[in-house]
């Protein structure tokens, strides 16, 4: 490839005065192959294959940036959701957790947002079932209050987790595993999903109703952003 | 347990305002020293929420000493024994183990109990509203630098400003004054160029207001040493001057007003 004088001096401004940069380097890594009939099995395969695999991921970017000139701002791995590695497996998630945390960040998928709303019908049940509040209701309790908060975050979680579920693209902060470009970026949907979703309650256990306000973009045309 | 402090609590129950209160006693034999008061007496809830009992009201919020919403007389000092010091930031290291500790809610006339250790501090709520806001129209907002402000002025107002309104002035003062945080609130405008319109109504409807709700101001000097913000009395003269200047303009605006 050929480059003009311009061209190079262009680029070299930009890194000084602009700060240009890789923004991200995916590793995808299929975990497929770890999942074992304990959890704590699997959580042991997971913990080698990453840092078998992805163990020098961080060093050997830095050192391709460094060799370019450019600075890649992050390094991450998407993996296979955690709800397919767990299928069937008996144990304690938490050490599942534990590895996660040691090793990758978060996102979410089809999968494991309806295991998620089912978990937290479950923890909403569980809640009404066992909760118990010192005082009476008559007069000035703290305890009331805190309870109040958690029975509005159970049904706020569950309203979430929906409106995860049914905005099937990846947008912004949220990124769903299934909607992404084929270099790992997130890939909107705005054909469909150009709107502000306004979820009305219709009371527990109900499915809640959703209002669009729809985002009109009039003086610049609505476009993916692109870091390359 | 090594490492963590054994402590006995007497605490002041009391259901409401119109029942009278009374001190209990309760054993803490596993408070780490890395907690806060606050952490400390969470701990201590939980236990009674598991033993069937009633937990102990106290106020709290951000846990970090600005929001002005913990209190406590703890052994007779509002705030507790560390100085310049909110109740959420004192720590529990700051004991020894065996001590005997006595919590009690800030007391004064103008803040009356709601349970336990919470009392309604809305006396202070109400000098804030009879100072009322500036009345002239401004327009968007100027500027940065537009009005010079003098270094000194730009301190002071600061210094003012650092109060929270937690009330540990009032419940340090023997005569329940809330002379302290309302020379704050004063004064932080006050001093500056952008507060000298209706400065003197201000000060005058302030001084009134609490003046009605609290006792007077004999120059004890207590509300300074319990400050968790250290305001200095300084600012209580700054507030006697504008105050006594008030009675003087404010008369001359009252005779052009008619």
């Amino acid at each position: 490839m050929e480059y003009t004088q311009t061209e190079i001096l262009q680029t070299v401004r930009m890194t000084e005065m602009e700060h240009l940069d890789i923004r991200t380097v995916t590793l995808g890594l299929s975990l497929r192959d770890c999942a074992r009939d304990s959890i704590a099995g699997t959580a042991e395969r997971v913990r080698e294959k990453i840092a078998r695999t992805a163990g020098r991921l961080v060093s050997t970017v830095d050192e391709i940036g460094n060799e370019i000139g450019i600075r890649v701002a992050n390094k991450r791995i998407a993996i296979t959701p955690v709800s397919i590695l767990t299928e069937g497996a008996t144990g304690n998630p938490v050490d599942l957790g534990r590895a996660m945390w040691e090793r990758c960040g978060m996102s979410r998928d089809e999968a494991g947002l309806k295991a998620t709303i089912e978990r937290v019908r479950q923890l909403r049940d569980e809640f009404w079932r066992d909760v118990k509040v010192p005082g009476s209701g008559e007069s000035f309790n703290q305890n009331l209050e805190h309870a109040g908060r958690v029975a509005d975050f159970l049904e706020f979680a569950e309203l979430l987790a929906t409106d995860a579920l049914h905005r099937k693209e990846s947008c912004g902060g949220h990124f769903r595993e299934e909607y992404q470009t084929s270099d790992g970026e997130a890939q909107r949907d705005d054909a469909n999903f150009c709107y502000v979703g306004a979820w009305e309650f219709q009371g527990v256990d109900k499915p809640a109703v959703l209002h669009k306000e729809p985002l009109n973009f009039e003086a610049i045309p609505l476009a993916q952003r692109s870091y390359k | 347990m090594a490492g963590t402090l054994s402590l006995t609590l007497k605490i002041w129950r009391q259901p409401n305002a119109q029942t009278r209160g009374r001190f209990e006693t309760y054993q803490v034999d596993d408070a780490s020293p890395d907690m806060s008061f606050l952490e400390m007496l969470d701990v201590l809830n939980e236990r009674l929420i598991l033993e069937g009992e009633v937990p102990i009201a106290f106020d709290h919020d951000c846990r970090e000493g600005i929001c002005g919403m913990c209190s406590l007389v703890i052994n007779g000092t509002p705030h507790g024994p560390e100085k310049a010091t909110t109740t959420c930031q004192l720590h529990m290291r700051k004991f020894n183990d065996g001590d005997s500790i006595t919590v009690e809610p800030w007391r004064a006339a103008a803040f009356p109990v709601i349970r336990d250790l919470v009392v309604d501090r809305g006396s202070l709520d109400r000098i804030i509203e009879a100072g009322g806001y500036i009345t002239a129209p401004t327009g968007s907002a100027p500027d940065a630098n537009l009005i010079l402000v003098p270094k000194e002025a730009a301190d002071g107002s600061m210094d003012a400003a650092a109060c929270i309104g937690c009330g540990a002035c009032v419940a340090a003062c023997p005569n329940g004054a809330a002379q302290l945080f309302t020379a704050a609130k004063v004064s932080h405008l006050g001093l500056l160029p952008q507060g000298q319109p209706e400065r003197y109504q201000r000060v005058a409807a302030m001084v009134d207001t609490m003046e009605e709700l609290f006792g007077s101001c004999t120059n004890h000097g207590e509300c300074e040493a319990a400050c968790p913000k250290e305001i200095s009395i300084d600012f209580i003269a700054l507030l006697n001057r504008d105050y006594i200047k008030a009675q003087f303009k404010n008369r001359k605006l009252s005779g052009q007003r008619v």
